[in-house]
């Protein structure tokens, strides 16, 4: 078997909360492979989201190890860290987080803006991603001028633009009507298949998660269930 | 992150909060703009008087009666006066070869009074027909004081511009006898309008031979002598001889102080260059205030943008990346706002320059460059706490749901 993508050892978070301790991840050990479309659903405090960030890079466990593509990331500094996000990972929120004063276009080329790609270059390749996103049309609106459906075209359109091995989606269609979010969940498994990403999609939609072909359940930081096929 | 990318997102996010933007920069233009304009002001205000000055010759050498350690001041308004200074000192002056022409003078007020029965208390200048070319006097009508003995107490009398207008109205004086004191005395001449003088105001006084301003305040001593030295001389050995010339005559007491134009357009000149400064530092604190502002505004757009930082953060921005975007966002504030600050301040500068010619207005390079380097120091400086601050955020903080 190849490399996972992720290799997590006996992962804690604990938050410190006043007096008491809350452990939103307790003791996980996971293995995700590449190409593998997994979902991680569990009740609203069942540490979804913490282990997301983990996952993401975001955040730094506690304890436990982690091998990210096979290399040790728990001792990586912070622009260590950042640099791998900008290259390696691609992340898609609930509430899209693009910038407000920048268009579609402008939004979508600040990873490579990041990672300092040429101008010309960078034009160029939003131009092919927007156009793939379905979204050519809508390169100079401002998120404020766009659907829902569309803002988190354009999320996904700047999380794909570097070219990303792994896919982060925080409660993709949360925000969104029924419509839109099977839309951007299509958008997303497509994505998947055809470029052989890692999908990670965190959901307490059931019809959403049930989707995936391993599905992770959560309950109070730990593995309840981890379900393939 | 490349530099020109850095500075392209700042702009952008300056642009998108544009009232606020401007109105921090207009702080720091208000506080640019003082500091030009401020020093603009003192240095023509300074020019002007240094001007008036050098206009009267800066060859001259004045001597009074007493000791004086210092330079350029005046003389002790207390103290002890050992010796008369005479005519007779004032013109051994003349013996030394760099010495053109001496002036002797003497000051006093004296009741004016005319046929038709105005009478006025007015300065009135004892000296020589030397004082019209020491000074630079220029006469209306008649002429100016007869040469020839100074000790001969004739009764002849040269008038101010202004007082000639308050004794006689538009009437020519010239032939006319005006009373000072009992002694009467005939006008031979008038002088022009001086303008704005420093120092005495020719435009208001009596001048009449210095032997008849003796007799009139009863007093032999001069107030003092001025001496005009070859254009050109050096004035320290031509200093020296004054007081070897006095000494000589005072039975070896060097007891005059004697200050050239020289020292006093110095002493002025650094008096009122001071007082540039003193207010230029004033005007400066208001540039510090500007940069408080600065750094509120900036913290407050990191707040407003915490969700931002984090998606950046999020997406592979460095710590540096994102300290370097709100750095550049407070440069840029503090560098509009005192370019524009410069802008106002030389054009008021120059509105100023353009109303009144005569008075120099300019602002000195050095408070330009000043006030520039403060500007965008204290936006550099206010800036770094809100950089470092969003910087730090932690992007997991910074992205939770609202």
């Amino acid at each position: 078997m190849a490399v996972p993508v992720i290799e997590l050892r006996g992962i804690t978070r604990r938050f410190v909360l006043g007096d008491s301790v809350v452990k939103a991840v307790d003791g996980i050990d996971l293995d995700i492979g590449p190409g593998e479309y997994l979902s991680i659903m569990g009740p609203s405090g069942s540490g979804k989201s913490s282990l997301l960030n983990l996952v993401a890079l975001l955040d730094r466990p506690s304890s436990g190890s982690y091998r990210f593509e096979g290399r040790d990331v728990t001792a990586l500094d912070d622009d260590e860290l950042a640099a791998l996000r900008r290259d390696s990972i691609g992340f898609i929120f609930q509430f899209f987080h693009l910038v407000p004063r920048l268009t579609a276009a402008a939004n979508v080329e600040l990873p490579l803006t990041l990672a300092g790609v040429a101008p010309a270059e960078r034009r160029e390749r939003v131009a092919t991603m927007l156009a793939a996103m379905d979204l050519a049309d809508r390169a100079h609106h401002r998120p404020a001028e766009l659907s829902g459906g569309q803002r988190q075209r354009v999320a996904i359109a700047r999380a794909m633009i570097a070219e990303p091995r792994l896919l982060l989606a925080d409660e993709p269609t949360g925000n969104l009507d029924s419509h839109s979010g099977a839309q951007v969940v299509e958008l997303l498994e497509g994505l998947q298949q055809d470029r052989g990403i890692t999908l990670i999609v965190v959901t307490h939609d059931a019809a959403i998660g049930r989707r995936a072909q391993r599905r992770l359940r959560l309950v109070d930081g730990r593995v309840e269930s981890d379900e393939r096929g | 992150m490349g530099w020109r990318d850095s500075l392209a997102l700042a702009l952008g996010a300056l642009a998108a909060h544009r009232g606020r933007s401007l109105l921090i920069a207009l702080a720091t233009a208000i506080g640019v703009a003082a500091v030009v304009l401020l020093t603009a002001l003192g240095e023509g205000a300074r020019g002007f008087v240094v001007g008036q000055f050098e206009a009267l010759g800066t060859n001259l050498l004045i001597v009074m009666p007493g000791r004086n350690e210092t330079t350029g001041g005046p003389p002790p308004v207390l103290g002890t006066t050992p010796r008369d200074l005479t005519i007779d000192d004032a013109y051994a002056l003349a013996a030394w070869p760099d010495i053109l022409e001496v002036a002797p003078v003497m000051v006093g007020n004296a009741p004016v009074s005319v046929a038709s029965g105005l009478e006025r208390e007015v300065t009135v200048l004892g000296s020589t027909a030397a004082m019209a070319s020491v000074r630079h006097l220029d006469i209306a009508q008649g002429r100016f004081l007869p040469p020839g003995d100074p000790h001969r107490a004739a009764a002849v009398c040269v008038l101010g511009y202004k007082l000639h207008h308050e004794l006689f109205g538009s009437e020519p004086a010239v032939g006319r006898w005006i009373r000072v004191y009992d002694r009467r005395f005939r006008v031979v001449g008038v002088l022009r309008d001086s303008g704005v003088s420093v120092g005495v105001d020719f435009n208001d006084l009596v001048i009449v031979p210095v032997a008849s301003a003796q007799m009139l305040f009863d007093r032999e001593s001069l107030f003092r002598i001025i001496a005009s030295a070859r254009p050109g001389a050096e004035t320290a050995p031509a200093v020296e001889a004054v007081h070897d010339i006095i000494a000589s005559r005072h039975e070896g007491e060097d007891d005059v102080t004697v200050i050239t134009q020289d020292s006093v357009v110095e002493t002025l000149g650094r008096i009122l260059g001071t007082i540039t400064l003193g207010v230029a530092g004033i005007s400066a604190i208001s540039l510090a205030v500007a940069g408080i502002l600065i750094m509120n505004v900036m913290l407050v757009a990191v707040t407003q943008r915490r969700a931002e930082i984090g998606l950046m953060k999020a997406i592979g921005a460095r710590t540096g990346d994102i300290r370097r975007l709100f750095l550049i966002e407070a440069v840029l504030l503090a560098a509009g706002g005192a370019l524009a600050g410069l802008a106002v301040g030389v054009a008021a500068a120059t509105v100023v320059a353009r109303t009144w010619p005569s008075y120099p207005v300019a602002a000195p390079p050095w408070a330009i460059v000043t006030a520039l380097v403060v500007a965008l120091g204290t936006g550099l400086v206010f800036g770094v706490v809100p950089a470092r601050r969003a910087a730090r955020l932690d992007p997991v903080e910074a992205l939770a749901r609202r």
